[in-house]
């Protein structure tokens, strides 16, 4: 065979592909610097930052109607096959889930204003740690999807095990401290539910490495071994809380 | 398999090569033909290396591959059409039936009634429409009268989806019919003789998209009733209308499969380049 390369006959096919995989990796960038402002606005109680946070996940959703419109017609007028096809479709659904990403990110911008009692709420020490780890989730499982990496996507499903271990320590954490401060209950609550955003982000990110290692292998992503969470039988069954 | 094969497709730096290798029977019930270690040559040129590969009743295979590949001179081995050409030299074993089809008792006549053949270019002879259907069965005898007859010619229009387009004019000549119908006829024509097997040599290509729509539909109807062999430039087309597929490349046989697997998720690189258009 002349060539086993990656290139098309057809040029402009690799553009179209190249284009994809070009505004994939700026949603991905986007919607990691959109957890990592919330958190930062979070930090410093910064309303503007938040606001900016919020204001900004208008690109992101505008970014992936992009997409979705150039796969869709990018199916429609070259009909790939194998990998193509393969690579495509995991597109589309990522830029669906990276998206969601961004409205979770958005979330916790919207509840910065009402978490006034900044240091004094013990458990908020535990949230930048957690927040990096899943941001790190989100940047290897879009480096897996450039990558074409079946390993790391692999990998990124397994270390999401770190962010929902977070999260159930985060719980625990924050219910003590309700039992033991009444009056910042309300508060409390808002930073449970940007706990559980952050543990949805790490989930969405497992959801685009399962993509990546579908489209890079052709077969689904093996099922792994997830430790008990004792936090499990106290959740709603997957809530999400984003709006 | 035969060990050169099977070296063959190790080299093809295949992540998974035991499903390729499982993967040279036709799939469910017995096979109708069984080809195996069949190598083809013109003259000094090789045209066909090592190949072994089941069809059966139940799916339509297709055959697919870059021009020179050899599928259509393998095609030509399943009844023997190559013996026309005096420079080419089959060898291996292809059985219809269990029967050895080079065997120097095999009837080739008959042989090629039993595995009918549809070509690139609609061949209708220069007959009327009942005539081109009527012709193989007089020939072969499967017709004892006129009323016999009148039947197979309506049941093999019918079968070919013509039937209605042409019942009232049956006495019109078969080459005055639109391209799409010129190769319905032909279908109907291989149909006649009861074979066991159709093999078709790029049906569609000197058709509209809606003929070929039509002898897709045609296909469908008929998978089953017959083993389908059919080669095809279209990869869509094999798509489509087949349950496996094989892929040759400079006569070898790259992989044969499920067809639903090669276009999603072939085994081969060479595969994946061909039918993703990387190939060049």
């Amino acid at each position: 065979m002349p060539n086993t390369g990656t290139e098309h006959t057809v040029k402009a096919f690799d553009t179209d592909i190249n284009e994809l995989r070009g505004m994939v990796a700026e949603i991905g960038g986007r919607s990691e610097q959109a957890i990592a402002r919330s958190m930062e606005a979070l930090k410093n109680h910064d309303l503007d930052l938040a606001a900016q946070v919020v204001e900004d996940d208008k690109l992101i959703d505008e970014l992936e109607q992009k997409i979705d419109d150039l796969t869709f017609q990018t199916i429609a007028l070259r009909a790939p096959m194998a990998d193509d096809l393969r690579e495509l479709i995991a597109t589309f659904k990522i830029s669906g889930v990276v998206e969601r990403i961004g409205d979770y990110a958005k979330n916790i911008a919207k509840r910065v204003p009402l978490i006034t009692g900044g240091k004094k709420l013990g458990p908020i020490s535990l949230l930048p740690s957690m927040s990096r780890i899943a941001s790190e989730l989100v940047r290897d499982s879009l480096e897996a999807f450039a990558r074409r990496d079946a390993e790391l996507a692999l990998e990124v499903s397994e270390r999401d095990q770190v962010v929902d271990d977070f999260y159930t320590s985060i719980f625990r954490a924050v219910i003590t401290h309700m039992i033991e401060n009444p009056k910042d209950i309300g508060e409390a609550a808002h930073l449970l539910f940007i706990a559980k955003n952050l543990e949805r982000i790490g989930d969405h990110a497992t959801n685009v490495a399962e993509m990546v290692y579908f489209a890079a292998r052709g077969e689904p992503m093996p099922e792994r071994d997830r430790g008990e969470n004792p936090t499990d039988l106290l959740e709603q069954p997957s809530g999400d809380e984003a709006s | 398999m035969t060990d050169m094969q099977t070296a063959e497709m190790a080299d093809n730096n295949s992540p998974s090569t035991e499903s390729t290798l499982s993967e040279i029977s036709a799939g469910d019930g017995p096979p109708k033909m069984t080809t195996r270690n069949v190598n083809v040559f013109y003259g000094e040129k090789q045209a066909i290396k090592d190949v072994s590969i089941d069809v059966n009743m139940d799916n339509v295979t297709a055959f697919i591959g870059p021009s020179g590949c050899g599928k259509s001179t393998f095609l030509r081995c399943l009844n023997r059409m190559n013996d026309t050409i005096p420079i080419a030299k089959v060898t291996g074993d292809i059985t219809l039936e269990g029967e050895d089809i080079y065997a120097p008792q095999m009837d080739v006549v008959q042989l090629r009634a039993r595995v009918g053949m549809v070509f690139q270019k609609p061949n209708p002879f220069p007959k009327s429409i009942y005539d081109n259907i009527a012709y193989g069965p007089k020939i072969h005898g499967l017709a004892t009268g006129k009323e016999e007859l009148d039947q197979i010619v309506e049941n093999s229009l019918q079968r070919a989806g013509l039937w209605g387009e042409v019942k009232d004019r049956l006495q019109d000549s078969g080459t005055a019919l639109s391209g799409g119908q010129q190769q319905r006829l032909c279908i109907a024509r291989a149909i006649a003789v009861d074979p066991e097997v159709i093999l078709m040599d790029e049906p569609c290509s000197a058709l509209d998209p809606i003929a070929t729509a039509k002898i897709e539909e045609l296909i469908h109807e008929i998978r089953g009733k017959y083993a389908i062999v059919i080669v095809t430039h279209n990869m869509q087309q094999a798509a489509r209308v087949s349950q496996r597929t094989a892929f040759f490349h400079l006569g070898t046989l790259v992989e044969y499969g499920v067809t639903s697997d090669i276009f999603t998720n072939p085994v081969q690189d060479k595969t994946r380049d061909y039918i993703t258009g990387r190939y060049g």
